[in-house]
């Protein structure tokens, strides 16, 4: 059984224009362990996705359907009692934005400590000391003067790594990372990747990973997971989405980033484009969701909305038109 | 990479997403009117309400009145009843009458007031929010008359000149004209800052049309909202002034005027203070909403609902 | 041999930080440091490297939205640092710029008409029928629908509003174009869409670009030349095949080594740099870059280094002549 299973998530809000279909019918899991990336550009309900999973959308905002199983336990019918002792304990999460995420008024001792506190019931001593240990963990130097300090008088990047002590403080067994380094400048955004790498082997949690990034995704994640329009288009281990990507969006996407030393090659080539705009999710989209802008739309994909279908072992892709690779027989 | 269907795509071997419920209830579209409504209800209340405040003042003399300042010495403190509405003062006078012309001393001073220190408040925090060397003397000035209590100001000025409703005005306005000046100032120093004006620079307007076109019409939106607090606010201080006999002269019937002069009765005569104070609050709350409303359908940061 | 469009020599930009009682700064922000480069007709240089380098600062100061402490702005042969308001002027035509934040570059109130006719107008470039045809011709440039003109900013998306900034920056005619950042805030597809769209428009309107960007693999796809800018200083400058194929200086290697790359089986041993970028406020002795280099000796802690020619073009400032140890770790 994985840790975690997501099975015909949907989360629609409430706006005065209509209902917004902001994630639509998702399903995936988590092995303990694991780390799976979800990759989109801002508007594909990835964000969303992890919001649900930490059921932090607010019932008068919108609601949550489907079911999220964590380790056996279905989250969408639990208490919100029992669902508090989940979060920041064996589901915790790191956000883009270090500074908002942190108190300006309490030093990050404290707020290390007092996930231990209301979680662990560790006390005020113990608490420190374990504040201490997670701030080495993280590589901060001088653990014992740091814990004294307050959010503004750390650098960003030192402000992730306190985020990620945090997150970690509980020895969770999920880590949620949303955007985690998108804030970050190109050579700190290295330093924070190496170590979510490396406490992944030490701490052992699974992570789910957030990102418009696609970079990132191949440099962090074991499988991926593409979304568009609140759909999950296409699902591969990561070194088979990026050689053979099978839904023409992944594909779109893949051919519209700029590769370093591109022009050491000599074959400059023009970036590719995805014609035109993600559609809006508040009325009911008929037919494949990335019909509007793709080249190989036909009339079927314009009629049917297509299901994930296994395409090759563990690659799956909401396609009509994506070519199947047959079992060997 | 091209890739063609596979050539045994039938409708039979497609794999089709799974239809999947509606899990909210359809969003019910309703008229422009009733949208506007749900959305903003405490606008359309309190402007409700000021509208109605607005039309017994214009309609005063049709609404059952009679001439606010005639004295009838035979018919002095009369409850409340079928001929007097409110009940008389100790003139005889209609208190019901006074209350209702009251209304347009109030507003004719909250909106006088909101008018005149937003349009001179504007004029000062665009100079020195733009004039970069008036800056620290303007706001300082500002500083000095903020440390001031509106009141005592207002009643330091009304002594100076004579009472009439022109110098409450000119005296209120004076004691608000800081707080508009700051916010203002404010809003322009922020407004500089965006890269639309920089934008415009760099398109070679000028510092005239820069301050009219982009700088301008985004500060409307505050200040509109900071008047209405403004107007609220003068309309307690012209009572408070009238109340302490530095305000409206009593030949103008205001609520302040008639609060003060019940005063004395107030244990014995309850009538004469109850009814003025009630219009008094009704159009202070009025005011108030129609601000709160203001401030969360102009404000773009505010978005409902996700 | 003719001038260069435009050529920054020595620039110098200073912030006061807080000030005492007297007026007198308490402390300064070395925003830029005494930079020089040049930009040619219709070739595009970008300024590369991370928050807080100074790289914005430089796009502000040539565009005259700061004043420069010391140092000399030149477009086409004339200073443009000192000059007066009305002089400036018809200079300002020349340099038009594209800002990265596509939802605070246009005035939420104003029409995109009226956005893209203020250049127009302010330079007296055309009125009545002739405007509305070259309104018309901009919105075909950055290929938005021409009957989109009379909508407000907030009807339009992240990337089609980044198409009227465009717009709005061509509306003058303009010889230069600083990119401030204008493609970082755009998602992976439609950033494609408005790179291409302004490689094409400076293809063909023979437009220099000044390519302000923190991001090296845009950058490399993009330009024609590269500054590397670390802490208000250029570190290293050159052709694009020079800092690409060879790179000079640890920074330059280090930036490189940074990006993710999007292909998971290369996945390589980065040259990972230890610690923060130091304040500006009191930039390090010697080489600013010597507290985070992995090959800094003595003589980088006391001295700093100047620009050195490299190969023709090519200019690094870094006292090491070899600085091969770096890549090869970085290739392991």
């Amino acid at each position: 059984m994985a840790l975690l299973e997501v099975e015909n998530l949907q989360t629609h809000f409430r706006t005065p224009e209509g209902v917004n279909r902001a994630v639509e019918g998702v399903s995936f899991h988590v092995e303990e362990g694991e780390t799976l990336a979800i990759v989109g550009e801002s508007g594909c309900g990835k964000s969303v996705t992890s919001m649900s999973l930490m059921r932090l959308i607010p019932p008068s905002a919108g609601r949550i359907a489907g079911s999220i199983r964590f380790d056996g336990r279905d989250l969408l019918g639990l208490p919100e009692r029992e669902m508090r002792s989940i979060r920041g304990n064996d589901i915790s999460m790191i956000f883009q934005e270090p500074l908002t995420s942190l108190n300006p008024v309490l030093t990050i001792g404290y707020q290390i400590g007092e996930t231990l506190r209301l979680h662990q019931g560790l006390s005020a001593a113990e608490a420190r000391a374990k504040a201490i240990e997670m701030l080495t963990l993280v590589g901060i130097s001088e653990p014992a003067r740091r814990i004294a300090c307050y959010p503004h008088e750390l650098s960003g990047g030192m402000r992730q790594r306190v985020m990620i002590a945090i997150a970690l403080a509980c020895n969770p067994r999920l880590l949620i990372a949303d955007e985690p380094t998108t804030a970050l400048d190109v050579t700190i955004q290295a330093q924070i990747l190496d170590l979510m790498r490396d406490l992944k082997q030490r701490v052992g949690a699974a992570i789910v990973l957030i990102t418009h990034d696609l970079g990132v995704v191949a440099e962090m994640a074991e499988r991926v997971m593409v979304m568009y329009a609140g759909r999950k288009v296409e699902e591969a281990p990561v070194a088979q989405l990026f050689k053979t990507p099978r839904h023409p969006y992944t594909r779109g996407l893949l051919g519209a980033i700029p590769r370093l030393g591109s022009s050491l090659t000599g074959r400059q080539e023009r970036l590719a484009e995805i014609p035109g705009q993600v559609p809006s999710l508040k009325n009911r989209i008929t037919g494949c969701v990335f019909a509007g802008r793709c080249s190989q739309a036909d009339e079927i994909c314009r009629t049917i909305a297509p299901g994930l279908e296994t395409k090759a072992p563990g690659h799956f892709a909401a396609c009509h038109q994506a070519l199947r690779e047959e079992a060997p027989s | 990479m091209t890739q063609f269907p596979s050539p045994d795509r039938t409708m039979a071997n497609l794999a089709v997403a799974e239809a999947l419920p509606d899990i909210l209830p359809p969003i019910r579209r309703r008229g422009p009117v009733r949208t506007f409504i749900a959305r903003h209800p405490t606008l359309v209340l309190g402007a409700g309400l000021l509208l109605l405040l607005v039309l017994t003042a214009v309609l005063a003399p049709w609404l059952g009145t009679l001439d606010p300042g005639a004295l009838a010495p035979a018919r002095r403190l009369r409850p409340p009843s079928g001929n007097n509405w409110f009940g008389t003062d100790q003139l005889g006078r209609d208190i019901y009458s006074r209350v209702i012309y009251g209304t347009r001393a109030s507003l004719m001073v909250g909106f006088g007031v909101s008018l005149l220190s937003s349009l001179v408040g504007l004029a000062i925090g665009l100079v020195s929010g733009f004039v970069r060397w008036s800056d620290g003397l303007i706001m300082r000035a500002m500083d000095g008359l903020m440390s001031i209590p509106p009141v005592l100001l207002a009643i330091a000025l009304m002594t100076l000149s004579r009472g009439s409703m022109g110098n409450v005005i000119l005296a209120i306005t004076i004691a608000e004209i800081p707080r508009v000046s700051r916010l203002i100032r404010g809003v322009v120093l922020s407004l500089r800052d965006q890269p639309y004006v920089d934008a415009a620079i760099a398109c070679g307007t000028r510092t005239p049309m820069i301050i009219f076109r982009h700088i301008l019409p985004n500060t409307l939106a505050p200040m509109t909202v900071q008047a209405t607090y403004i107007c609220a606010s003068a309309m307690i201080l012209e009572a408070i002034l009238s109340f302490v006999g530095a305000g409206t002269p009593p030949s103008i019937p205001s609520w302040g005027n008639i609060m003060a002069e019940g005063r004395a009765l107030w244990q014995v005569k309850p009538y004469i203070v109850f009814f003025p104070a009630l219009f008094l609050s009704t159009t202070v709350l009025a005011v108030n909403l129609l601000g709160d409303g203001l401030r969360d359908a102009l404000d773009p940061r505010m978005v409902k609902g996700v | 041999m003719s001038n260069p469009l435009l050529q920054v020599n020595d620039l110098v930009k200073h912030y006061p930080v807080g000030r005492t009682l007297s007026g007198r700064p308490k402390s300064v922000v070395h925003a830029v440091d005494g930079l020089s480069f040049h930009v040619d007709r219709g070739e595009t240089l970008s300024l590369v490297g991370e928050s807080g380098c100074g790289k914005s600062t430089v796009g502000r100061a040539i565009l005259r939205l700061v004043d420069i402490t010391m140092g000399q702005i030149v477009l086409d042969g004339r200073r443009i640092d000192d000059i007066s308001q009305a002089s400036l002027h018809p200079v300002r035509r020349r340099i038009q710029v594209v800002f990265q934040d596509p939802f605070s570059s246009l005035n939420p109130r104003m029409r995109v008409r009226d956005i893209l006719a203020e250049p127009i107008r302010n330079f007296r470039l055309a009125t009545g029928q002739d405007l509305e045809r070259r309104l018309g011709e901009l919105m075909d440039m950055v290929q938005l629908p021409r009957d989109s003109l009379g909508r407000l900013p907030h009807e339009f998306s992240g990337g089609q509003r980044q198409r009227i900034g465009i717009a709005r920056a061509l509306a003058a005619k303009p010889d230069l174009i600083i990119c401030d950042e204008a493609v970082s805030a755009l998602d992976v597809s439609v950033k494609a869409q408005v790179v291409n769209l302004l490689q094409d428009l400076q293809r063909d309107l023979g437009l220099a670009l000044l390519f302000i960007s923190h991001d090296l693999a845009i950058v490399e796809h993009m330009t024609q030349r590269i500054a590397v800018m670390y802490l208000g200083k250029i570190v290293e400058i050159g052709e694009r095949r020079q800092i690409f194929g060879d790179p000079r200086h640890p920074y330059t290697v280090a930036l490189m080594s940074a990006l993710p790359t999007p292909d998971p089986e290369t996945r390589r041993r980065r040259v990972t740099l230890v610690g923060d970028v130091p304040s500006p406020i009191d930039p390090p002795p010697g080489c600013r870059f010597h507290g985070r280099c992995p090959l800094a000796g003595e003589t980088c802690r006391r001295i700093e280094p100047d620009l050195r020619q490299i190969a023709p073009g090519h200019w690094a400032a870094c006292h090491l002549d070899d600085i091969s140890a770096m890549t090869r770790d970085a290739t392991v």
